[in-house]
């Protein structure tokens, strides 16, 4: 093997860090899909595999996807969560692989809330 | 008390054993690999005792002429180093950490218990070969206090009266 | 599908040797198992990291992106972790870590006090990256600083930057590391040599034993950059032969680093050759001094010699040498990088930077921590140690191994520093601190130490290998109910003998356990000699055990625990023990939730 350079290892840190993105704190976007009983029921499942896939395809090391459990809303499965930094969160309901792909393209990687399926933006506020 | 005390006057026979001039041969690879400089000879005495479960005269005086360093020196660096033996091992060595961790956490019990129930104190053998009880200083895992390793497992959060149930599980 | 998978959660697994003595590599394998029946191997990662520190609650398994932390997890765990966590995102509520003090649990790893009042710099890849992977410690500024030094600084540049930092020998010691290489660096013979010391002998502490198998290239990066200073082409890691796994780690990082260049003849192009070997250790206590240390690698007895010379000017074959500490190797890189003020900045007047301790003994929080110098005993203790077990009190901590002292309860205020310590008796040693509760003897602890430091001297002084002999079988005669007045005073007379007479750091401190003692528990000493009791309960031949019947709840827990069968009792009945059987072993004192025992 050959030696590496001051620029290889910058590089090397670069790819890696890439990999290791899970672990650091910040983060542009975050996908959560609501996985419970009912959410894996109704397909979430595979809503997962194709963000996985995405963001896999694309190299995006600033998304960070993860899952949640059961949001309540059953009837409503498969949603998932999106939140952009410094906006407020967007929840879309009873998505399908064709709608999910949209509002990775044009929310997650375009900035433009999908308003045809999203259900509501803002968190819900908890009793205190 | 007594019979603790009884079990602890036992003086433990010197066991003289004869390594056949054959297996000794095994030792040339060892040399090959290390002679030259005495540098290497912990790691030498190391691979040497891993072959013969200890370091007999014989295969000191044998690694003393092939790699050319005097026996006394080969002595004198085997007796000090905890890490070697001059006597047969039995078929698991029980490492009963006695720092200070493992030592406020009740280690003496366990030392106690090993004492009266297999028979055998730091540093012998128990008569049917199976264990070989060790004191170490500190085994780094004072997290799990107390500890003992037996051959190569690491047993740690050791409740003193489980001590036995533990051994049992070696044969 | 693109070539390497995406994962969108990674489980961080402890694999030091506390958890994987408590059995991480079942509960991974266990993980994987079920990941895979649940197909989602390529989804989620495990990963093994070096140790996390929090040894008492291990395995321990920290799930990212959240940064959950999981504590005590078995692999019968492992289906709850992947259907609830993994799968739902649910947290598995009972393998959150509980607060001592609230009784709450707590998911978040940074809102455990034990974490969060950490500052890390030598701990600072610490659970956050795979201890195998070289990849991953480049990702965290790895080899950076050694770039940095090679690309744009000359030797005298790096020793002053070092010197500004104040580092300090984390060995014990306590020598300023810029000194030392300047010193070795003025000698003009070559070749030099710069060893590491990580025969990390004192028991109670395991701070180099986790950098070693957690972080290894933080400690070849140091030395390299160490190398480079004082002009040596050649390092040696010097580790105790109890510490396999470390061995292992080491061995790896060091081929990884030759692979790619980190290591060998011209490193990252600039004319700079260094390359390190291992030499193990074979157990001897004596080997963490540095004269000692160094016959020890050449392959003799590891006997200290007199010095001057100084190792710098004369060390291993004669040649000029340089040796520091495992954790003083791995401060370097963000020195390096960050510069010598800023590690100035943190600690106090004359020590700076961090420290890292090793808490054991009765305490809650058994583990690794750093802190910043200057931090107080009692923050250590209580804060991030979470308090003593059992609503026992703090009696004393003991700092430094055999070589240190004891710091009483009432002086937990003292500051961690290395001339605070060394006012009040102790000394900063390697980092152990030993926890005691009110059920430890002091006189029995100091004869403790002072057994280990008879058991490791070498022999070649008389002060310390007779002076000890006779301290030990004094104190002996004190735990067994033969004391005479006087006998202490003889003690601190033969044990400042001993600390001023011998030749080596070792023997210059093995008196101190007693000295120290004496110093804060004469009154322990006196109830020994003048009331033959043990105020502990714990020397066997000055105390016979007896149920307290106003207090005993005939519960039956003493006599279920006896190993002897020295405890009579019937249901319902105040039990008591038959002291020809008894053999004093304080299992029923332990089991005995109701202090009816003594």
């Amino acid at each position: 093997m050959p030696k590496i350079s001051i620029e290889d290892l910058k590089k090397i840190k670069e790819q890696q860090l890439n990999k290791m993105s899970v672990r650091a704190g910040h983060h542009r976007a975050k996908i959560t899909v609501h996985m419970g009983t009912c959410g894996i029921a109704a397909g979430a499942r595979d809503i997962m595999t194709l963000f996985r896939d995405k963001i896999a395809e694309k190299d995006i090391s600033d998304i960070i996807l993860t899952n949640s459990g059961c949001a309540g809303l059953c009837a409503k499965e498969p949603m998932i969560t999106v939140e952009l930094e410094g906006s407020a969160p967007v929840k879309y309901v009873t998505l399908d692989k064709a709608k999910a792909e949209r509002v990775f393209d044009e929310h997650v990687m375009g900035g433009k809330v999908v308003e045809d399926y999203a259900l509501a933006i803002g968190s819900e506020t908890m009793a205190t | 008390m007594q019979e603790r005390d009884a079990l602890l006057k036992k003086k433990v026979e010197s066991t003289v054993e004869v390594i056949p001039p054959e297996q000794l041969k095994a030792l040339d690879e060892i040399i090959d690999k290390y002679a030259g400089t005495t540098q290497n000879l912990i790691p030498a005495l190391k691979e040497a005792q891993e072959m013969f479960g200890y370091l007999p005269m014989e295969v000191q005086r044998k690694l003393s002429v092939g790699m050319n360093i005097p026996a006394p020196h080969i002595y004198g660096v085997v007796t000090f180093y905890s890490f070697f033996t001059i006597t047969p091992r039995g078929r698991h060595t029980i490492r009963l950490c006695l720092g200070t961790a493992c030592y406020v956490k009740g280690a003496k019990e366990m030392l106690e218990i090993i004492i009266r129930d297999v028979g055998i104190n730091v540093g012998e053998t128990s008569e049917d070969g199976r264990y070989t009880l060790e004191a170490v200083r500190c085994l780094g895992a004072c997290g799990l206090a107390p500890v003992m390793m037996i051959g190569e497992d690491t047993h740690g959060n050791i409740h003193p009266p489980k001590t036995i149930g533990i051994l049992d599980g070696y044969q | 599908m693109c070539a390497s998978p995406y994962y969108r959660m990674q489980l961080m697994m402890c694999a030091g040797t506390g958890c994987i003595a408590s059995g991480s590599l079942d509960v991974k394998a266990a993980l994987e198992k079920e990941l895979e029946k649940r197909n989602l191997q390529d989804e989620v990662q495990i990963i093994m990291t070096g140790c996390n520190g929090f040894c008492a609650m291990g395995p321990l398994v920290v799930v990212y992106p959240d940064g959950i932390f999981y504590n005590q997890v078995k692999p019968e765990h492992a289906p709850l972790i992947v259907e609830e966590h993994v799968l739902k995102g649910r947290l598995v509520e009972k393998l959150l870590f509980k607060e001592e003090a609230t009784k709450s649990r707590v998911p978040l790893m940074k809102d455990i006090d034990f974490f969060g009042l950490q500052r890390l710099i030598v701990l600072r890849n610490r659970g956050l990256i795979d201890a195998e992977s070289i990849d991953e410690y480049i990702a965290r500024d790895g080899y950076a600083g050694l770039a940095k030094c090679l690309n744009e600084m000359t030797p005298e540049q790096v020793i002053e930057e070092v010197k500004k930092s104040g580092l300090r020998g984390r060995g014990g010691g306590g020598f300023p590391t810029g000194l030392k290489w300047e010193e070795c660096r003025r000698y003009d013979s070559f070749p030099k040599y710069t060893i590491c010391n990580g025969d990390e002998g004192d028991p109670g502490a395991f701070m180099d034993r986790s950098v070693m198998e957690g972080d290894p290239h933080s400690v070849l990066e140091g030395m390299a950059i160490s190398g480079y200073a004082i002009g040596a082409e050649q390092g040696y890691i010097y580790v105790r032969a109890e510490y396999p796994l470390a061995i292992q780690r080491l061995e790896k990082a060091i081929a990884d680093a030759r692979d790619y260049g980190l290591l060998g003849k011209n490193i990252l192009d600039s004319g700079f050759n260094f390359d390190i070997g291992i030499a193990p250790g074979a157990g001897a206590f004596v080997c963490g001094e540095s004269t000692a240390l160094m016959y020890s690698i050449e392959g003799k007895r590891g006997m200290p010699r007199i010095k001057p010379p100084r190792s710098a000017e004369a060390g291993l074959w004669n040649q000029p040498t340089n040796l520091n500490n495992v954790e003083t190797f791995a401060n370097l890189n963000p020195i390096m990088l960050n510069g010598g003020d800023w590690f100035a900045s943190i600690g106090t007047e004359g020590s700076k930077g961090t420290k890292v301790f090793a808490l054991t003994g009765a305490i809650n929080n058994v583990g690794l921590v750093e802190v910043p110098m200057g931090t107080s005993l009692k923050t250590l203790i209580f804060d991030i140690g979470g308090g003593i077990p059992k609503k026992r009190k703090f009696k004393a901590a003991q700092i430094g191994g055999p070589s240190g002292g004891c710091i009483p309860n009432g002086m937990e205020e003292v500051e961690i520093d290395y001339e605070s310590l060394q006012g009040v008796g102790a000394m900063m040693g390697s980092g152990g601190v030993v926890v005691m509760d009110d059920m430890t003897c002091m006189v029995d602890t100091a004869k403790f130490f002072t057994n280990f430091s008879v058991d490791e001297s070498c022999g070649k002084c008389t002060p310390c290998r007779e002076g000890l002999k006779t301290m030990f079988d004094k104190l002996t005669d004190i735990c067994e109910g033969r004391g005479q007045e006087g006998d202490v005073e003889f003690l601190i007379e033969l044990g400042n003998h001993v600390n001023d007479t011998s030749h080596c750091g070792l023997g210059k401190s093995a008196a101190n356990p007693v000295l120290s003692t004496i110093r804060y528990f004469r009154n322990e000493y006196d109830a020994h000699i003048r009331d033959k009791h043990c105020p502990a309960l714990v020397c066997p031949d000055l105390i016979d055990f007896v149920v307290l019947e106003d207090k005993c709840k005939m519960c039956g827990a003493c006599f279920k625990g006896c190993p002897s069968n020295a405890i009579v009792w019937e249901k319902k009945k105040v039990a008591w023990i038959d002291r020809e059987k008894c053999t004093k072993c304080r299992t029923c004192i332990q089991n005995c939730k109701f202090a009816a025992i003594r």
